[in-house]
């Protein structure tokens, strides 16, 4: 791994994975989230001297990001070799607007396309003499007949939105499983299961996920699940993901995360055969042992190499609003030992048969709940946590009620978070006028001892 | 709580031992912590439990009384812990903290501030986050709060991650010790715009802060006062609708002779002897708890802009 950031490891909180999980300032190979006009396009990328990105019609180097700290912002610029990136430093001053009387109204605007006077000639033409975004903004305001007229609020708007259009900004985010789960949810919802924010962080909180905890998941969101425990596991403990049959699922998103070589080798995958096998001391046949892993293998390597169909395909998009840039898996430094998603270690697999895993999270969404329960949650050890998210109500309906009568398991519950964001300004603050109606469902509960014979009395 | 070394690890392999700290768990609304002493007695609705018949059981077990009443004994968590603790204030509940603590992106290893320390519902949480190599640092103005908060963490046996300091942070701010240290700050106080100048000059550079108010002026004043050094800056509104599931018999309205009884409910224990007369037509059916939690408060986050 590089070498740490020196303010990091002087860190006084004197911790081990204080040093590089949470990195503040970007480094050569790292993964970024790429914020454009306040979320109205968001992409990962790796960066690397030679990734670029497109912002309107000009192709910048992402060079220029490396070694800033996340949160900063960027600017498209006009140098000597084509368009850069420059660092736009955010100022502390305040900028809302103090309004307490606002005498102006919109009697007078008449929406007949006449208001600005500026062409879109005569904007062409200020580029070609290198006019900078602000000030193209500046004279389309210099030119709107209207401006002055607005009222302060649509004034703010009117700027915002010219910026947006002739001054883009880039904002470089730290992808964390906040900032990714937000991203692809916005985006891209259907790839993650339609997992809400608020809904992953139920599920960490609901399962226990806590470090040195060994959490069994069935991850079928491409890794999203997989990725926030991780997180939250720090380096210790294990995340693994479990699966029916020969190949495990994908879980692409996790080399979004910027995981360090103590986080990568603690998610690995075993199927739930392999997971049951060990049963009675018995080990499983050889020969299925050695298929799977082989089948993994070859599935590990379309998953990271760069021209794999894989970092292809996720790069696909209908709107051009989200793309997951090609080198984000080209450039990973692969080191085989470190990678995530291998093969759980036979003794790992040992250790949990003994002592049960301590949590389990099932995120699968066009799967059967109980299916999976059945056969997961006696690998689990006595007292474990355990949430099951789902997009629909009815199959975790269905399933508590099996483990209600089964009496498998205590302090069952289904819970909906519901969330709602709001808009806090001077005199005009209101609940967003667009909201999510629903961030899926959860069933959570605490599996119990099943020796009710064995009473004392 | 939380395991910090194999053997303390929730295993079946695991018994309950002398001085271990358990959920008993009655039902779903109704727990209690309880710390195990070899003579020590619970005595509930159900009869006398001894604690001596629990040691050397596996936690998760079904323990019975003398009466031959039942309870289970859990190990604790932070979701099972914000049920039974003594309220001393009011806390926050499971869909505030959880979502607190993803969107202030605390992982292992982070220095968090909070401020006040409450009954300590949080904090326990935050505990559990930046656990095992971070450390949780919480002020409470109220000496005694403070200190019944520290005992609480001795007794869960957090007190190596969280450090309770008796301080007024919207009257002297956050000490000096933690300036840009912080990656994370939580304010939980009346006028929290007044610790907002003290919370930025801790955070590092991108770090995240919370406030939580159940007020709307509180939430706009403190967002007024977040746009000069912050960014980034949103406000929410996190509730969570519990759901009762319930196995019904649902008549077709063609054999519905008398018409008074349009829904039977199937009670479990009466599922296994008649509920199966009818099989075709019970019905599973889920739908919302009829009580909730209609407001808690506002969660303003913002992120401290990056000057350098």
């Amino acid at each position: 791994m590089d070498s740490l950031i020196s303010d990091m490891s002087t860190s006084k909180s004197g911790g081990i994975s204080c040093k590089d999980q949470n990195r503040r300032i970007t480094w050569e190979g790292c993964s970024v989230l790429l914020d454009i006009n306040d979320g109205d396009r968001v992409l990962f990328a790796r960066l690397t001297a030679g990734s670029k990105i497109k912002i309107g019609n000009k192709n910048c180097s992402l060079q220029p990001l490396i070694g800033c700290p996340f949160g900063s912002s960027f600017q498209v610029e006009d140098g000597k070799e084509g368009p850069v990136l420059s660092r736009v430093l955010q100022s502390t001053k305040g900028n809302s607007l103090q309004i307490t009387e606002e005498s102006r109204d919109n009697r007078m605007l008449v929406d007949n396309n006449s208001a600005q006077s500026l062409t879109g000639e005569d904007i062409d033409e200020m580029r070609r003499k290198g006019a900078s975004g602000d000030e193209i903004v500046k004279a389309l305001i210099a030119n709107s007949a209207t401006f002055e007229k607005k009222t302060a609020f649509s004034q703010e708007k009117y700027l915002l939105k010219k910026q947006k259009k002739y001054a883009p900004r880039v904002l470089l985010r730290r992808p964390f499983a906040r900032s990714i789960c937000e991203a692809y949810y916005k985006k891209h919802a259907e790839r993650i299961g339609f997992l809400r924010v608020d809904t992953l962080s139920l599920l960490l909180s609901l399962a226990n996920v806590s470090a040195y905890s060994d959490v069994l998941l069935v991850d079928m969101l491409d890794g999203i699940v997989t990725g926030a425990v991780a997180e939250r596991l720090g380096g210790t403990g294990y995340v693994c993901n479990t699966y029916c049959g020969v190949t495990p699922y994908p879980i692409n998103i996790v080399q979004m995360f910027n995981f360090n070589d103590d986080i990568s080798p603690r998610i690995v995958h075993s199927s739930v055969a392999e997971l049951h096998s060990y049963e009675n001391g018995t080990s499983p046949p050889n020969d299925q042992l050695e298929d799977a892993s082989t089948i993994r293998s070859q599935q590990n390597e379309q998953i990271l190499s760069p021209s794999g169909q894989n970092a292809d395909s996720m790069e696909e998009n209908e709107d051009g609003n989200m793309e997951i840039m090609t080198d984000v898996a080209a450039s990973t430094k692969v080191d085989k030992g470190t990678k995530a998603g291998r093969k759980a270690p036979v003794e790992a697999i040992k250790l949990w048969k003994e002592n049960g895993f301590s949590s389990l999270i099932i995120a699968a969404p066009n799967l059967d709940p109980w299916g999976i329960v059945k056969e997961v949650l006696p690998l689990l050890s006595y007292s474990a946590s355990f949430a099951i998210y789902h997009q629909y109500l009815q199959p975790l309906a269905t399933c508590m009620n099996t483990l209600q009568a089964e009496k498998l398991a205590i302090g069952l519950q289904i819970s909906e978070p519901w969330l709602r964001e709001y808009q806090v300004l001077p005199s005009r603050t209101h609940p967003h006028m667009q909201m999510s109606a629903t961030g899926g469902y959860i069933l959570s509960g605490t599996r119990i001892s099943g020796g009710d014979q064995t009473q004392t009395m | 709580m939380f395991p910090f070394d194999s053997s303390k690890k929730l295993s079946f392999s695991r018994y309950i031992s002398d001085g271990d700290l358990l959920i008993v768990y009655e039902r779903h609304d109704n727990m209690k912590a309880v710390k195990v002493s070899e003579s020590g007695v619970l005595q509930n609705r159900f009869g006398v439990f001894k604690h001596s018949d629990w040691i050397g059981k596996p936690f998760g077990s079904k323990v019975f009384s003398n009466k031959g009443g039942f309870v289970y004994l859990l190990a604790p968590t932070a979701e099972l812990w914000t049920l039974v603790l003594s309220h001393r204030t009011q806390i926050l509940y499971i869909a505030d903290i959880s979502f607190i603590v993803m969107y202030l992106e605390i992982v292992p290893g982070c220095l968090v501030l909070e401020s006040g320390t409450g009954s300590g519902s949080l904090t326990t949480s935050l505990a559990r986050a930046i656990a095992p190599s971070g450390h949780v640092y919480t002020f409470d103005f109220h000496e005694q709060r403070a200190a019944s908060a520290r005992e609480d963490f001795e007794r869960t046996g957090l007190s190596n991650l969280v450090t309770v300091g008796v301080r007024d942070i919207q009257g002297v701010g956050f000490p000096d010790e933690f300036l840009g240290r912080a990656d994370s700050v939580f304010l939980d106080l009346p006028q929290p715009w007044l610790a907002i100048p003290s919370a930025s000059k801790m955070l590092k550079q991108d770090g995240v802060l919370c406030s939580f108010s159940p007020c709307i002026e509180q939430a706009q004043k403190s967002c007024e006062t977040l746009r000069s050094d912050f960014t980034d800056v949103r406000t929410f509104e996190v509730l969570l609708h519990t759901y009762e599931v319930r196995e019904g018999n649902l008549r077709s309205w063609q054999d519905n002779d008398g018409g008074s009884m349009s829904l039977k409910s199937c009670k479990k224990r009466q599922r296994s002897t008649k509920g199966l007369e009818n099989a075709s037509s019970l019905t599973i059916m889920a739908r919302r708890n009829g009580e909730s939690r209609g407001h808690t408060g506002y969660l303003t986050f913002a992120r401290l802009k990056c000057t350098l």
